[in-house]
């Protein structure tokens, strides 16, 4: 390990390596979130003129007693539980699909990876004119009642849109994982149980799940942490709508600061995300690395 | 037996290739339509396009001016990534290196800070930058992106860096090579591998990133592809067929970095997610 003896040269070390990381990390994420805690208990903007009088949790009060932040509270856990157990099933399977030793194995892991590559601004609007235009005009030539009308004109269906978008998009993500946990288990585990007469279903229950646990832990983080988070497809594929009956917590948080202008009450509701989606994201890995077992 | 071997791989290989259809037939279909005229589209988005006409992509790459937007990309893209990587290794290597009782705690908050989603900051950002007149600015967005890129990547870096021994750095020093030299020369190739995933994931992060540009660029000349996609699409919806070619002139760049790099894209991926 180094260490300089002279004052100045250790000066001169954190200047020339430290200095410039340390200071953008400082400038772009300690202040704001100084500034972003200052913002919720205090009338202060961040805009010139505005004063800065203690207020106390009214800030935080105002965002409890909305009852448009509690919608969408609800639509988004609803959301985030129904991607998170879909994305991972899939995603799964098409790692078992893609490991079994079928041809054009890499082809296929690439296909279903490629929504990845591409910008949730672009998937959104590609997703709104397969719902709005494909399938509608499909629902009219095959007489199906279900596509009859644009699923993003319907409140319900709208929601669903979101869903089956967002496990398109990472279920080819969390494959990559999975297969990288299949990849690792261990080939003379699974030659052994051979020998002892279990089968598929048995191997896969009792020894690759178990040994899988890491990968799921990293899969479901990425899943929980991204549905909560998502911003851009909810825009581009249905702006909230209709009626707010899309609008999951992000784009909430953005409209009622950028849109309404509400400051305070909107960073307010930005941290209580914040505190949900860390809360949630340190037990999960906490009660999953109790359940690691070693092969 | 065998015959049993032979049904279970042909089940299979139908099923990957339908399942393959699902995942493909939205791209599919935008290409198709990205060919036709706009009353073509209405009425039916499923027939092939009737005569193959390139209008929608001239009237797609001018009103999106795809160029501007393209190199803007590109250079917020590269320049961020870049800096991320010299800053993140030099920071990392530093930490490493230096056991001070400070470093420990320096560690601590960055990894700590990992956890802070970009919605809990963008508030506070907006209204303090703004303020202060720096916004709509490349070059100021390229500095954000090394501010919140750098945790991730000192936190690989540390890992990476720990593992090497100290004994190589000692041979240079008596050299006469200074902390600088003996980092650039010796230890930063052999950072590679974890280099290579950390551009990876950056490119792909910042490359396909909207929320944050769009904060911080507003005027048109800024914009990136996400950006003028978002404006361009707003404004021709009902032109399906430039709407549409401009979904694929979208595409276009990442589909070939990918098409490239694409053993390394799989790997950087699987590498950041396990790390």
């Amino acid at each position: 390990m180094y260490n300089e003896k002279k004052l100045l040269d250790k000066l001169k070390v954190v200047f020339s390596f430290a200095f410039i990381p340390l200071f953008a990390f400082v400038v772009v994420i300690i202040l704001p979130l100084i500034l972003g805690v200052a913002m919720t208990f205090t009338t202060w903007t961040g805009f010139s003129g505005s004063l800065f009088e203690f207020k106390g949790l009214e800030n935080y009060l105002t965002a409890f007693t909305d009852q448009g932040f509690w919608d969408s509270i609800k639509i988004t856990v609803f959301y985030v539980l129904l991607t998170l157990v879909l994305t991972n099933v899939i995603a799964f399977g098409l790692a078992l699909l893609v490991t079994s030793g079928i041809k054009g194995q890499n082809f296929f892991r690439m296909g279903f990876f490629t929504p990845n590559l591409i910008g949730g601004i672009i998937l959104g609007f590609i997703w709104q004119f397969i719902f709005s235009r494909v399938l509608v005009s499909l629902g009219e030539a095959m007489d199906l009642a279900i596509f009859s009308a644009s699923w993003l004109a319907d409140p319900d269906k709208a929601f669903w849109t979101l869903v089956i978008v967002t496990v398109w998009q990472n279920s080819g993500y969390m494959m990559l994982i999975y297969i990288a946990g299949l990849m690792g288990i261990n080939k003379s585990v699974l030659e052994a149980a051979d020998l002892d007469g279990a089968n598929a279903w048995q191997q896969m229950l009792k020894i690759k799940i178990p040994l899988m646990i890491p990968a799921f832990t990293i899969s479901l983080f990425l899943t929980l942490q991204r549905s909560f988070l998502i911003y851009d497809v909810n825009l581009s594929l249905t702006s909230g709508g209709p009626f707010n009956s899309t609008e999951l917590i992000a784009m909430h948080v953005y409209n009622d600061a950028f849109l309404y202008q509400n400051f305070g009450s909107g960073q307010a509701k930005a941290f209580i995300l914040f505190i949900i989606v860390a809360t949630i994201a340190i037990t999960q890995v906490k009660i999953m690395k109790k359940m690691e077992v070693e092969s | 037996m065998k015959r049993k071997r032979k049904i279970k791989a042909v089940i299979l290989m139908t099923l990957s290739i339908v399942l393959f259809a699902l995942y493909f037939f939205p791209f599919v279909l935008v290409v198709i339509n990205s060919f036709k005229s706009r009353l073509d589209i209405v009425s039916n988005p499923l027939s092939l396009p009737t005569s193959l006409t390139l209008d929608n992509y001239f009237t797609a790459f001018d009103t999106m001016n795809f160029m501007t937007a393209m190199w803007n990309s590109l250079i917020i893209t590269v320049v961020s990534t870049v800096l991320i990587i010299v800053f993140s290794s030099m920071l990392a290597y530093f930490l490493v290196r230096w056991k001070w009782k400070i470093n420990g705690i320096i560690f601590m908050l960055l990894i700590a800070s990992m956890i802070i989603p970009f919605q809990a900051l963008m508030i506070p950002f907006v209204s303090i930058y703004g303020n202060l007149g720096l916004l709509n600015s490349k070059w100021i967005l390229m500095f954000f992106y090394l501010g919140f890129g750098l945790s991730l990547a000192t936190f690989m870096y540390h890992g990476f860096i720990k593992g090497i021994p100290l004994e190589l750095e000692e041979a240079a020093k008596i050299d006469g090579a200074s902390r600088m030299q003996v980092f650039w020369k010796i230890v930063f190739p052999m950072l590679k591998p974890i280099t290579v995933t950390i551009v990876i994931l950056d490119v792909l992060w910042i490359w396909n990133d909207f929320l944050l540009p769009s904060l911080v660029l507003n005027s048109e000349a800024n914009r990136t592809i996400p950006l003028s996609t978002f404006y361009f699409f707003g404004q021709y919806t009902s032109d399906f067929g430039a709407a549409m070619a401009g979904l694929v002139l979208a595409m276009i760049p990442i589909i070939i970095f990918f098409i490239v790099l694409q053993k390394q894209v799989i790997k950087g991926v699987i590498d950041g997610a396990i790390k």
